[in-house]
């Protein structure tokens, strides 16, 4: 985190660095990092193309953030000369490189990369799967129906505007040209619509799309039948129109955050390759080939990929991944590592005892559960809609039929067939697929991202909200620091902040934070013991700051040596620094705010001394569960679903990630939002979780909108209706129809979900 | 009005070919990205003979 922080700050100066050749800024990176991208096993996984001379291969780099990333990764060739070219595609933040075999290799140009402060982030998910991209097929196809829905309109003027009898001819000729017109939108661009009416008969559930996809096909033959007999223009205008809106609401709908995954799993958390000592030396072996008995080299700033034991080094491991918690854990030689912890400090080995994959975290994913999605799937309110209205419909026309059958069989094709133009629900496809969109997007721009549309239905149904502890109502990093023992002069301050500021360890980060000293002095002599403490010489004095056992100087180890931070200046020991959690600012009103409506819990992994301050922030009346392991938290959100609640999690962690995906609406809590989120529902900001209430009422909303823009597209389709009945529904009125009433509900639904928003400040 | 037939003709093709470079810009890969091609025009490309040296 640190790292990422530091190097950001650096980067923009990258940019003069360029402009001024000679000055180098390297960060420095461990030797053999990337040693395992020489293994021709994994990097062929990475490789997209490759001959005799050059290779091709794509990079994640989560660090690139501004213009001058881009002009620095452009420029790769200037400093490294193997780089052929380098081309940066920023919103997935990937380059894509090409270099010369003979000149450079893979791990040469990771290394290069990493140098300059972009660490390509190589991880074993991103080995088997790629990323999914823009739904091109479907821009294809709106491109191909907005053409032709264009040229449609125009020639269609002469069948609404009505032509001299004597240019009956050239009529004909336009008849026939949007009859050409209309077959690429009928055979390609409705092709969606097909599928997922198809699939959804054959799961044998009536959804929107089939209705829909009777309606074109019904227009598109009947408007042939009409060119061919040459009894009038079809309707081929209001089908390819219809089409195109509709098409476009789907694709406003579908729009992805490209720079977000939902679906993370912990093998996107882990390292691709990890160094295994065998006979002396050094190995990088990919994590599934990890064994039993296997010793481990786990590097500074390196993740611990599977559960073992230490055999050497002090392991100084920051479970932050896991538990939120970034403040390091302390373990001995002997003591059981479990897999998910980032070491510190130092190097360490461990022995492992269990595989990657039987690992006490990564068997919460290989829980049945989720080998296929925990919850069943869930239909949309707007498909049931659509099923009453197709039952209607279909009534409405056997009634005309039966009607025109008696009295004018002449009748009772164009009658019937308008019934079914005049009445597809496609106002309510509009309406529902413009309405997500733009909430979507609302919320969005609030930094607030759902997975799919599909998730605003679901947050609308929550009755209960679940919040971890850790991480989520704390912020990670900001703890609340007080100093127990003698009261501190200013100049004892700055004296211990100078050395605090020595440190990258997170205890001594946040002395300098909660110190806030004006100026740093010179230290000498500095000695820093990892995992227990640092010592210095500040103007003339030693300062000795760290565990008990650091300070005291005896060998006894103190239990709570993670929390504590002792300081001796010039022998006279003063006292410690404590730590604690610091809840955001804004939780307190959130909570209070949140309770009048929905039931509340707090689950936390941690030991419960935070009982008394959240039974004040919950005023006593919710559920406050401690001591909660990852399957606890998941089994709880499963008993509350058994009592029929409907749940949303929310939690930041590894540990949450099962509760998440067992949860209804999983939402994960994300301080930047290109950091690693396991996989859930939403992604929300850190900052923004106090409009929560906010965003749970915009969703509510959502369903109200499409109701009410279904009931505006009904009011059309009675009046459509009332034509179609008596067999005489003219072009021009269809061609009225169509476009006024998908623009009037475009208006509507975007109007009020606007409206919706701003009322709620978002 | 036999004109009308050539128009016809002409404002189909005008269409076609807007169609075409539409296409031609997704599959190019045009939409994928609207950040950096905006910021690449602005850096200058300074010719270097000799290899940058670090």
């Amino acid at each position: 985190m640190v790292f990422q922080i530091v190097s950001k700050h650096e980067l923009c100066d990258y940019y003069d660095l360029n402009q001024n050749p000679g000055i180098t800024l390297k960060i420095p990176i461990r030797e053999d990092k990337f040693a395992f991208l020489d293994d021709t096993k994994i990097s062929q996984q990475l490789i997209s193309f490759q001959n005799e001379e050059q290779l091709h291969v794509t990079f994640y780099l989560p660090q690139m953030h501004c213009s001058s990333c881009l002009y620095l990764l452009e420029n790769l060739y200037r400093i490294n000369p193997g780089v052929v070219s380098s081309k940066v595609n920023f919103t997935r933040k990937e380059v894509e490189i090409v270099l010369i075999k003979k000149a450079t290799s893979l791990r040469k140009v990771a290394e290069t990369l990493a140098g300059i402060g972009y660490e390509p982030y190589i991880s074993l998910s991103d080995l088997r799967n790629k990323r999914p991209g823009l739904d091109q097929q479907m821009v294809y196809q709106i491109g191909v129906a907005g053409f032709c829905f264009g040229n449609i309109m125009l020639m269609s003027f002469p069948e609404y505007l009505g032509i001299d009898t004597s240019e009956e001819g050239m009529l004909q000729l336009f008849r026939w040209a949007n009859l050409f017109l209309a077959i690429p939108v009928f055979l390609y661009s409705a092709l969606p619509f097909y599928k997922a009416s198809w699939k959804s008969l054959k799961h044998k559930y009536l959804n929107i799309d089939a209705p829909i996809a009777l309606a074109i096909i019904i227009t598109f033959i009947r408007s042939v039948i009409e060119v061919l007999e040459g009894t009038g223009g079809g309707y081929f205008d209001s089908m390819t129109g219809i089409v195109f809106f509709m098409l476009a609401g789907r694709i406003l709908q579908d729009k992805t955050y490209r720079q977000l995954s939902f679906e993370r799993d912990y093998t996107s958390y882990f390292p691709v390759a990890v160094a295994v000592l065998k006979e002396g030396k050094q190995v990088p072996t990919a994590l599934p080939d990890i064994r039993v008995n296997d010793t481990l080299l786990i590097h500074q700033e390196e993740l611990i990929p599977a559960d073992g034991i230490l055999v050497k080094g002090k392991a100084f491991i920051d479970y932050s991944f896991v538990t939120g918690e970034s403040m390091p854990v302390l373990k001995e030689m002997g003591e059981i590592v479990y897999a998910g912890g980032k070491q510190t400090e130092g190097n360490i080995e461990l022995l492992v005892v269990k595989e990657v994959a039987q690992s006490y975290l990564t068997k919460l994913w290989n829980r049945e559960e989720f080998q296929e999605k925990a919850t069943p799937k869930k239909y949309s309110f707007v498909h049931a809609l659509s099923r009453y209205f197709t039952y209607i419909v279909f009534l409405i026309a056997a009634i005309t039929a039966a009607y025109w059958w008696r009295e004018d069989l002449s009748k009772l094709w164009p009658a019937v067939t308008s019934i079914f133009i005049i009445a597809c629900p496609c106002a309510l496809l509009l309406s529902n697929t413009f309405t997500n969109g733009n909430i979507l997007t609302i919320l969005a721009r609030n930094q607030f991202f759902l997975r799919n549309a599909e998730t605003i239905e679901s947050i609308a149904g929550v009755n209960h909200l679940v919040f971890d502890k850790t991480g989520t109502l704390t912020a990670p990093g900001e703890q609340e620091v007080a100093f127990i023992g003698k009261d501190l002069s200013t100049e004892e301050q700055q004296l211990i902040s100078s050395l605090a500021n020595q440190s990258t360890h997170p205890l001594s980060k946040a002395i300098v934070h909660w110190l806030r000293p004006d100026n740093y002095l010179q230290v000498e002599n500095k000695l820093e013991k990892v995992g227990a403490g640092i010592e210095g010489i500040v103007q003339g004095k030693r300062i000795r700051m760290g565990s008990i056992a650091f300070v005291k100087q005896s060998t006894q180890d103190s239990i709570a040596a993670g929390t504590q931070v002792h300081v001796e200046i010039e022998n006279v020991y003063l006292g410690f620094f404590k730590f604690g959690n610091q809840y955001r600012n804004e939780i307190p009103g959130l909570i209070k705010l949140l309770m009048s409506e929905y039931k509340i819990s707090v689950l936390s992994g941690d030991n419960p001394t935070e009982r008394e301050t959240l039974e004040q922030l919950t005023d006593h009346s919710s559920t406050l569960l401690f001591n909660q392991q990852p399957e606890d938290k998941l089994l709880y959100i499963k008993s509350l679903q058994q009592k029929g609640d409907k749940v949303m999690m929310i939690g930041d962690g590894l540990n949450d990630a099962g509760a998440l995906k067992q949860a209804d609406v999983g939402v994960a809590l994300s301080e930047q939002s290109n950091n690693f989120t396991p996989s859930s529902d939403a992604i929300i900001e850190a900052k923004k979780l106090v409009k929560l209430n906010q965003f749970i009422q915009l969703c509510k909303k959502n369903r109200g909108i499409v109701m009410a823009s279904f009931v505006l597209s009904i009011v059309y389709n009675v009046i459509g209706l009332y034509f179609a009945v008596q067999g005489n529904l003219s072009p021009l009125i269809a061609a009225i129809l169509m476009p006024s009433s998908s623009i009037s509900i475009l208006l509507l639904t975007f109007g009020s979900s606007n409206l919706a928003a701003r009322q709620l400040r978002l | 009005m036999s004109v009308i037939f050539i128009l016809l003709a002409v404002s189909i093709s005008v269409a076609a070919f807007f169609l075409i470079a539409f296409i031609w810009g997704v599959k190019s890969g045009q939409f994928e990205d609207d950040f950096s091609p905006a910021s690449r025009i602005l850096f200058e490309d300074k010719k270097t003979s000799s290899p940058h040296k670090q």
